[in-house]
C-alpha cells in the first residue's frame, strides 16, 4: 500500500506544483460554462443541470487525454521510471496510483463547477438526486476515459502520438452511441449488431445515468472498461518499461 | 549478499547479458568494467529488478529477484546511469517521496534525511527544484535517493560520471567509508576509480565475464597497469570472439 500511497500523493501534489493544473482548471470550467451557456442554460427556464452534463462527455474527449497523455509518457521519457520501479513499488501500485491522482484532479475539476448547481437551487427547485447522478455518471466516464488515456500513454513516449490515439479512440465511443451515427449505421448493419454498437457507447450508459437511472449495468459497463483498460496498461508498461 | 546464478538477457537478436556467474559478500566494492554496451547496465537493472531476466536467477540478501522483487528493492540502494529524478520536485520534497515509497516516517526519516543530505552535500540546493540543478548536483541527489534507507547493497551505475574532480574525489571517499559495512556494485569505465575504492574487479564484455580479481592481481598477472590490463583482455577476447562468428 505504500506503494500506491507515495505515487497518488507525489502525481497529485505534482498536478499543482507545475502550471499544467491551473491552465487545464482554466480552460475546463471555462468550456464548460461556455458550452451550458450557448445551449441557453437560462432560455430553457428549468431548474437543472441537463444542459451542463450532456455536454461534459464531448468536453471530456479532449480535455481527459491532455491530462492522461503524460502519465506514462513522460516517465518513460525522462528515463525516471527506471526510477519509480526499482524503488518497492510495483507496477500495479504505480499504474493505479497514477491513474486515481488523475481521477483525483479530475473530480476537482468538476468540484470547481459548483456555480453552476448553486445557481439553479437559487434560482428553483431542482431534483438533487438528479444532480448527484449527473456529477457520478460524469466522474465516471471522466474514469474510464482516463483509463483509455493511460493506455496510450503507457503504449508510447511521443505524449502527442498518445494525446490523438487517445482522442480517437474515446471519441469513437462516445460517437457511436450518437443519434445520427445510429441512424447511419441502422442503414448498413443488422439490426442485432446496430444494438451492439449502441451497448458499447459512453453516451448510452451516461445518458441513463444522468437521466436518474442507476442501473447495474450502467455501472458495471464503467467499472469493466476502467478495470480493462486499466489491466491493458500494466501488460504493456511491463512489457515496454526499459526500451 | 548478491549471487548471480547463469543470469542472461537478450534484446531481439542481440545477447546483452550472457550466463554471468558471481558472488559478492559484505565488505567488497565490486568494480564492474567493460566497453560501453558491454552488458553492464543491463545485468545492473537485472539485479534491481527493472529488467526480468531471460534465463538464470539472482539473490540479493537471500531474496530472489523473480520469486520476491519487492523485497529485494527494498534491500537495495539503486543510482541508475542517468541518475533520473522527477525535474519538477524541489530536493526537500524528492527525498521526502522516496522516504514515502520506502516507508521511512517520522523521526526515522528525520534522522535519514539528517545523514543523508549532509553527506551528499546537497544542503545548500535543497529547496531547489531539480530540473535548475547541475549534472554534479543532480547525481549527488541521485546518490542521496539511494542511500537514504541505509541499504546493505549498494549499486551504482556510473557514480561519478560527470562530476569535477573534487566532486569525484568526494563520492569516491564516501564509498570507502561505507565500504567494510555495505555490499557495494560499482560500474565504471575509469580505471583509476577501479584503483582507487575496489576490492575486487570483475571485466565484461559482450555479455560475458572475461576477468574476475582483484585489481593488484590483475596488474601482478599481466605485469603492466591496469590500463593496459583492460584493453588486452576485452580486445583479445572480442577479436577472438568477432573470428570465431565470422567462421560460423
Amino acid at each position: 500500500m505504500n506503494g500506491f500511497r507515495a505515487v497518488f500523493k507525489r502525481e497529485l501534489k505534482g498536478y499543482f506544483v507545475t502550471p499544467v493544473a491551473y491552465v487545464f482548471l482554466v480552460i475546463f470550467l471555462f468550456f464548460a460554462g461556455y458550452l451550458t451557456f450557448r445551449d441557453g442554460f437560462y432560455e430553457m427556464r428549468q431548474a437543472d443541470l441537463r444542459i451542463f452534463f450532456g455536454n461534459l462527455p464531448l468536453l471530456f474527449v479532449f480535455m481527459v487525454p491532455s491530462t492522461a497523455m503524460r502519465l506514462w509518457s513522460e516517465e518513460r521519457k525522462s528515463g525516471s521510471i527506471e526510477l519509480l520501479l526499482t524503488l518497492p513499488i510495483t507496477v500495479v501500485q504505480a499504474v493505479w496510483g497514477k491513474f486515481f491522482a488523475a481521477w483525483a484532479f479530475l473530480g476537482i475539476a468538476l468540484l470547481l463547477t459548483f456555480p453552476l448547481p448553486l445557481t439553479v437551487y437559487y434560482l428553483g427547485n431542482p431534483d438533487t438526486g438528479l444532480i448527484v447522478l449527473g456529477y457520478l455518471g460524469s466522474l465516471l466516464t471522466a474514469g474510464s476515459f482516463l483509463a483509455i488515456g493511460s493506455f496510450f500513454s503507457a503504449l508510447s513516449k511521443n505524449q502527442v502520438i498518445s494525446f490523438i490515439l487517445s482522442v480517437v479512440t474515446c471519441a469513437v465511443l462516445v460517437y457511436a452511441g450518437m443519434p445520427t451515427t445510429l441512424n447511419y449505421l441502422s442503414g448498413v448493419l443488422p439490426a442485432g449488431m446496430l444494438a451492439m454498437v449502441e451497448r458499447m457507447s459512453f453516451l448510452t450508459h451516461f445518458e441513463s445515468v444522468h437521466k436518474g437511472v442507476l442501473e447495474f449495468k450502467d455501472m458495471a459497463y464503467f467499472v469493466i472498461l476502467i478495470i480493462g483498460w486499466m489491466w491493458a496498461c500494466t501488460i504493456i508498461l511491463d512489457e515496454k518499461k526499459a526500451n | 549478499m548478491i549471487r548471480v546464478d547463469n543470469l542472461s538477457r537478450r534484446f531481439g537478436s542481440i545477447t546483452a547479458v550472457d550466463g554471468i556467474e558471481f558472488e559478492v559478500h559484505k565488505g567488497q566494492v565490486l568494480g564492474f568494467l567493460g566497453p560501453n554496451g558491454a552488458g553492464k547496465s543491463t545485468a545492473m537493472k537485472m539485479l534491481t529488478c527493472f529488467l526480468e531476466p531471460d534465463g538464470g536467477t539472482a539473490a540479493v540478501c537471500g531474496y530472489d529477484i523473480r520469486k520476491d522483487p519487492v523485497n529485494v528493492r527494498k534491500s537495495i540502494g539503486y543510482l541508475a546511469e542517468t541518475a533520473p529524478a522527477y525535474g519538477e520536485m524541489t530536493v526537500g520534497s524528492f527525498l521526502h517521496f522516496i522516504c514515502d515509497a520506502r516507508a521511512i516516517s517520522g523521526a526515522r526519516r528525520k534522522q535519514a534525511l539528517d545523514r543523508v543530505v549532509p553527506m551528499c552535500s546537497i544542503g545548500s540546493v535543497y529547496h531547489q527544484t531539480i530540473e535548475t540543478l547541475s549534472k554534479g548536483y543532480k547525481r549527488r541527489v541521485g546518490l542521496a535517493q539511494a542511500l537514504i534507507h541505509d541499504p546493505q547493497v549498494l549499486i551504482l551505475d556510473e557514480p561519478t560520471d560527470g562530476l569535477d574532480p573534487n566532486q569525484k574525489h568526494e563520492v569516491r571517499s564516501l564509498i570507502n567509508r561505507m565500504a567494510s559495512e555495505k555490499c557495494i556494485i560499482v560500474s565504471t569505465h575509469i580505471l583509476e576509480e577501479v584503483e582507487a575504492i575496489c576490492s575486487r574487479a570483475i571485466i565484461i564484455a559482450r555479455g560475458r565475464i572475461l576477468a574476475d580479481s582483484t585489481p593488484q592481481e590483475l596488474k601482478d598477472q599481466y605485469q603492466c597497469s591496469l590500463d593496459e590490463v583492460f584493453q588486452r583482455i576485452t580486445s583479445a577476447k572480442t577479436a577472438a570472439q568477432g573470428l570465431q562468428e565470422s567462421r560460423v
